[in-house]
């Protein structure tokens, strides 16, 4: 393990606790587009170029303001109800715990199940691109109506908003 | 001779290196180039000041700063100092840490910018086999750093302008983005160098540029209005008119802060431009192919600041568009045109290559947009205001 792997997993890592810990909403929000720029450059130490750049693209970029914006638009930002933690912790803590725990057996022991590779698999944005279009170019068709769907849903749910206003 | 003017800098940085240990040889390169990369681009900005200053100046039958040295030059010198000694005045209630870090946050994403952009032959700091898809990561950065600004000062009018300048960068990245595809599907590359490179033939003296194809023409176009937006320049700069709302998301930022967000908004600027030179204007390519022995680092930068001239030329006769104005703009007319680009790109590819192409492309762009000027321009039926009042 390199000391640039250690540097970018304590860069996600404190940001992802910096989003739960935080008082100040915008805050956490911020500390979440860094533990989502620190997962980018993870990608980029993996060789993932394309994965990386679209983590910055889609998450910082897109992603990061939409959260941004939903917390401006519905709630003040310095007002806090009741303690940071929730009164039901206990069985957060329980649960994420279990999902840990089975994540972390399944990537412990992928190890062992996948042939054994004397080099990484070099997945250019060519590649990737051909993928795209030829194998797996019916989920790229229901993931963009999937997200056609969402946008007509978004501009209806707005509209009603400004009609209801009356 | 040619030759080596050309590659003067690719041989000095080599020469350089050459008086360092093997290990420290990468580490070397890595420092040479953004210092050179810095330096160019910096300098490079202080003559924009100036040259904005003028020129805006003299468009608006007036001088200018004819003071401060020989026609003004020393103006951004001056300018600088006045930055660094003026008072760093931050809010009380403003968020310090916030407040502090957007700006450098904004600086930084625009540096990253530059690294990609092809100088000249063999001159690019760093070849990424993605490099345009990075140069639109960093640009997506921008937009929170702006939000930032807007939202740590605790200011009405500073949120309002950032809200603004986030609404009319996200609107206009997909234009951008999509002109930009079309010349990416004809080069079959994102590598910038390598789309520099695709563009470098020449018949019978003329070069093989993409803005000298019809969609390629289109695509500049759009690519332009929509950088200009990108970068909140007038016409589009309601973020930061100072008749509208103070000074917009930097409202409340003094001195050198301020300066960094100046720097920052035109080293955008540059790169936007360079990237624009890059996919459309042949890059570091001469014009005619008889000028191929003037060096091609002048060629880019002569392109470069080409481009940084048609802006401030913009700035200075366009009125600026209301904020509604500019978002239908975007919406119903940018980017279904810039679907069609997309559209007329692929025929121009799978088309034979005779006036058949030529007429058939040219044909769908102007008919697209003349109906999309009718049909999505039309005048905007307000109804009368209503009033929400405070409860």
């Amino acid at each position: 393990m390199s000391p640039v792997f250690y540097l970018l997993a304590a860069i996600t890592v404190g940001g992802g606790l910096a989003a739960v810990l935080l008082r100040n909403l915008i805050h956490c929000a911020l500390a979440a587009a860094v533990s989502f720029a620190g997962l980018a450059l993870l990608f980029l130490s993996l060789d993932a170029q394309f994965a990386g750049f679209v983590q910055f693209l889609v998450y910082v970029g897109a992603v990061g303001i939409l959260i941004v914006f939903a917390i401006l638009l519905t709630r003040n930002a310095d007002e806090q109800e009741g303690g940071l933690f929730s009164r039901t912790w206990l069985m957060g803590l329980a649960i994420a715990a279990a999902v840990f725990a089975v994540l972390g057996w399944a990537v412990l022991r992928s190890g062992s199940v996948l042939p054994n590779q004397l080099a990484s698999p070099v997945a250019s944005v060519h590649d990737i691109g051909v993928a795209l279009v030829g194998r797996y170019v019916l989920p790229l068709e229901i993931v963009a109506l999937l997200l056609t769907a969402a946008t007509i849903g978004a501009v209806i749910v707005a509209m009603h908003e400004k009609e209801g206003e009356q | 001779m040619a030759q080596e003017t050309d590659q003067i800098f690719v041989l000095l940085t080599g020469w350089i290196l050459s008086y360092l240990p093997e290990w420290l040889r990468p580490y070397g390169l890595a420092v040479l180039g953004v210092v050179g990369v810095l330096a160019v681009y910096v300098t490079l900005f202080a003559l924009t000041t100036w040259f904005e200053r003028k020129g805006l100046a003299r468009m608006q039958n007036r001088y200018g700063p004819n003071r401060v040295g020989p026609f003004g030059l020393f103006q951004p010198i001056a300018d600088g100092v006045k930055a660094l000694v003026k008072e760093d005045v931050v809010p009380f209630r403003a968020d310090q840490v916030l407040h502090f870090l957007a700006p450098l946050i904004l600086l930084i994403a625009v540096c990253m910018e530059l690294g990609v952009v092809p100088v000249g032959r063999n001159m690019v700091l760093v070849d990424m086999d993605a490099g345009l898809l990075f140069f639109f990561a960093m640009g997506a950065s921008t937009e929170l750093s702006v939000f930032m600004a807007g939202w740590s000062s605790r200011n009405k009018y500073s949120l309002l302008g950032a809200m603004r300048a986030i609404a009319q960068m996200i609107s206009y990245e997909i234009p951008l983005l999509l002109s930009a595809v079309a010349a990416v599907m004809i080069a079959g590359t994102l590598s910038l160098p390598k789309i520099v490179e695709a563009q470098s033939g020449f018949t019978d003296m003329l070069p093989h540029w993409y803005v000298f194809t019809p969609w390629g023409f289109a695509g500049a176009l759009i690519f332009g209005i929509a950088a200009s937006a990108e970068t909140n320049r007038c016409p589009f700069d309601l973020p930061e008119g100072e008749s509208e709302l103070v000074a917009g998301y930097f409202t409340e930022y003094s001195g050198f802060k301020f300066a960094i967000f100046f720097i920052a908004e035109y080293i955008g600027m540059f790169s936007i431009s360079s990237i624009s030179v890059t996919l459309f204007f042949g890059g570091w390519g001469a014009p005619l192919s008889f000028l191929s022995f003037i060096p091609s680092w002048i060629w880019f930068f002569a392109k470069v600041m080409t481009m940084i001239f048609v802006f401030i030329w913009v700035r200075g006769t366009l009125p600026r568009l209301r904020q509604d104005q500019l978002m239908n703009f975007a919406w119903k007319f940018m980017l279904p045109l810039s679907l069609v680009n997309l559209g007329v790109t692929a025929l121009w590819r799978f088309m034979n290559d005779d006036w058949q192409r030529w007429a058939a492309c040219t044909a769908i762009l102007v008919v697209s947009y003349v109906v999309l000027g009718l049909t999505g321009m039309r005048s905007q039926h307000v109804a009368p205001r209503k009033y929400r009042y405070a409860e």
